[in-house]
């Protein structure tokens, strides 16, 4: 199902002028705050009424201003996680597992409670007061909700912003779980590049409440004219495969023939996971390069050389595992002589890339 | 207690607890809807009403009691009309309920409005988006978060209601047995040369009633304020 979305509003500040659609997967609403992300959710959700709308799933319209159609925000068939999570402080988590359950339309038995809790660790907070929970754990209890509402879509904003590194990197597998285990389109709002990397199937970038960019994560990540967090948050997303699981704690990827050595992952052999390499992580080598500690060499062409107006340059090399993005100074790309078309090596050290880096 | 006190006496104490019980239950589901009113609605004429409620706690009581007699007197208009079909507030225990009930309104609606000011639309949001309608939200929301407010309202409504005096002596007199609550007989008793033991024991009554309302409410909010998960 297609989640389909135009909305108009003027603001006192500024204007929102947006239309996208979203497909099955987990679509990423990217951009800084002020954006607009918020206000593009929340009229899905029909939370709020924009100026001109016209929103429809699948063949479902929800919003349209024109032939006024409105759908109230309870029978949309959403399951919104917020920032906060939103439990109900007077109810016990099953409670509140339940809440939306008792009103779905669709009773089949493919999401039992059951299941959310045993794919969410649930079990032990069952019988707890919802209002004496961690954050990390509310959640997981406020996905679990969501899910068990039968919802024809998922809606999430910035449903991570709340917790520390440390929760967040125990949540993201969740959101993975959802985009790869249930055939529900999944509209996730973030400001968080990292997030987007590794959750993504598709990104609507937002800028001053325009959509800049639509794509596949992979297109819009690894486009170096795309710099909304600044240049140190370039980085491109490949994708490979765990080949191996050696002794002395690395994992050996496949990407495209090309082998990738990171330090231990807990994925298993044979699964895609998709990393992340930081542009500012990246060295370039014309010839290739020998008795070198770095472990991964990725070799290819350059496919473009962009200069900043700062001292940095972001240089764009097409090799067998993907596009690969490389933040160099000028005068090394003067140096060197670097020009697309040039043959040249890629070197990531293993150790930069951060588990926080890899999903699948 | 029923030795204890003359018969004129307990005839007070259960005038007032009767009066005092129908009050706060005609308080109730109209104080709340119009707390819900006065937080999450907007309305023209909002701040006339807002005026209108809290009226009783400011005004003179008797002035309250002589609008109310007034009004539903046997000469008032809405008196005469509800006459027709046979409900009757003058001179009549019903009368004394409706004094109390006016007079106890605004001190419920301000408890219930200040834990309606503290429950989060958001909370609301999220259930509207999990598919409740908006009476559910009420229901299985709204409600039991608000439920501290309501007890606490209730227990001062219910409180007020017993020691109502000036509006009640004004709108229905103090006629035993009828319209003769417990502040009532306390005034009739010692206007009576002898009067004074009989007003004593109905002041301690007074006390212990009071009191125990006190200690009620308390460990009612206690124990819903720990089911809703603050404490």
């Amino acid at each position: 199902m297609t989640l389909s979305v135009k909305i108009r509003q003027t603001f006192e500040d500024f204007a929102l002028n947006i239309d996208f659609e979203a497909p099955d997967g987990l679509t990423a609403l990217f951009g800084a705050s002020g954006s607009g992300k918020t206000t593009v959710v929340n009229a899905v959700a029909g939370l709020s009424r924009p100026d001109e709308a016209k929103i429809s799933v699948g063949a479902r319209v929800l919003s349209d201003t024109q032939s006024r159609v409105w759908v109230p925000p309870h029978r949309r068939e959403i399951g919104y996680i917020f920032q906060e999570g939103r439990l109900f402080p007077h109810m016990s988590v099953r409670k509140n597992l339940l809440y939306g359950r008792a009103l779905a339309r669709d009773r089949s038995d493919e999401i039992t409670l059951d299941r959310v809790v045993e794919m969410l660790g649930l079990g032990d907070l069952l019988v707890r007061r919802s209002a004496y929970l961690s954050g990390g754990e509310k959640q997981r209890v406020a996905i679990g909700r969501a899910l068990l509402a039968r919802p024809n879509m998922i809606l999430a904003d910035e449903p991570l912003a709340a917790l520390d590194e440390a929760r967040k990197a125990e949540i993201m597998p969740y959101f993975e779980l959802l985009r790869d285990e249930f055939s529900v389109p999944i509209l996730y709002v973030s400001h968080s590049i990292a997030e987007v990397a590794r959750l993504a199937t598709t990104v609507v970038a937002l800028e001053k409440g325009k959509v800049s960019r639509v794509g596949s994560a992979g297109a819009v990540l690894s486009d170096p004219e795309f710099t909304p967090a600044g240049v140190r948050a370039v980085g491109a997303v490949l994708e490979a495969k765990v080949r191996e699981h050696h002794r002395d704690g690395l994992t050996e990827l496949d990407a495209g023939g090309t082998a990738l050595f990171l330090p231990k992952l807990a994925h298993k052999v044979g699964r895609t996971v998709r990393v992340r390499i930081a542009a500012h992580d990246v060295i370039l080598s014309r010839d290739a390069p020998k008795g070198l500690s770095a472990l991964n060499i990725l070799s290819g062409k350059i496919a473009a050389v962009r200069a900043g107006d700062g001292p940095g340059a972001i240089v764009s090399i097409d090799t067998n595992a993907g596009r690969v993005l490389a933040r160099v100074t000028r005068r090394s790309v003067q140096t060197m002589g670097l020009a697309e078309g040039q043959a040249i090596h890629a070197v990531v050290k293993s150790v930069a890339v951060a588990p926080e880096d890899v999903g699948r | 207690m029923m030795d204890w006190l003359g018969p004129e006496e307990w005839q007070a104490v259960a005038l007032s607890l009767k009066v005092a019980f129908w009050a706060v239950l005609a308080t109730l589901p109209l104080g709340i809807l119009t707390a819900f009113a006065m937080v999450r609605w907007r309305f023209a004429g909002r701040d006339l009403l807002n005026v209108i409620i809290h009226l009783p706690l400011v005004l003179p009581p008797v002035v309250t009691g002589y609008l109310l007699l007034l009004t539903f007197g046997t000469q008032g208009a809405v008196g005469q009309a509800l006459q027709k079909v046979g409900i009757v507030f003058a001179f009549h225990w019903t009368g004394a309920a409706l004094a109390a009930a006016i007079m106890a309104f605004p001190l419920f609606v301000r408890a219930v409005r200040l834990s309606l000011e503290a429950v989060d639309p958001k909370l609301e949001q999220a259930a509207s988006t999990l598919g409740a309608s908006k009476p559910r939200i009420f229901i299985t929301v709204t409600l039991p978060l608000i439920l501290p407010g309501i007890l606490a309202g209730a227990v001062l409504a219910f409180a007020k209601s017993m020691g109502e005096f000036g509006a009640t002596i004004t709108f229905v007199s103090n006629i035993p047995g009828q319209t003769r609550t417990l502040p009532s007989a306390v005034y009739a008793f010692l206007q009576v040369p002898g009067g004074e033991t009989s007003a004593m024991r109905l002041v301690i009554v007074s006390i212990v009633i009071a009191c125990a309302a006190l200690v009620l409410s308390e460990v009612l909010a206690r124990r819903v304020s720990r089911r809703v998960g603050k404490s």
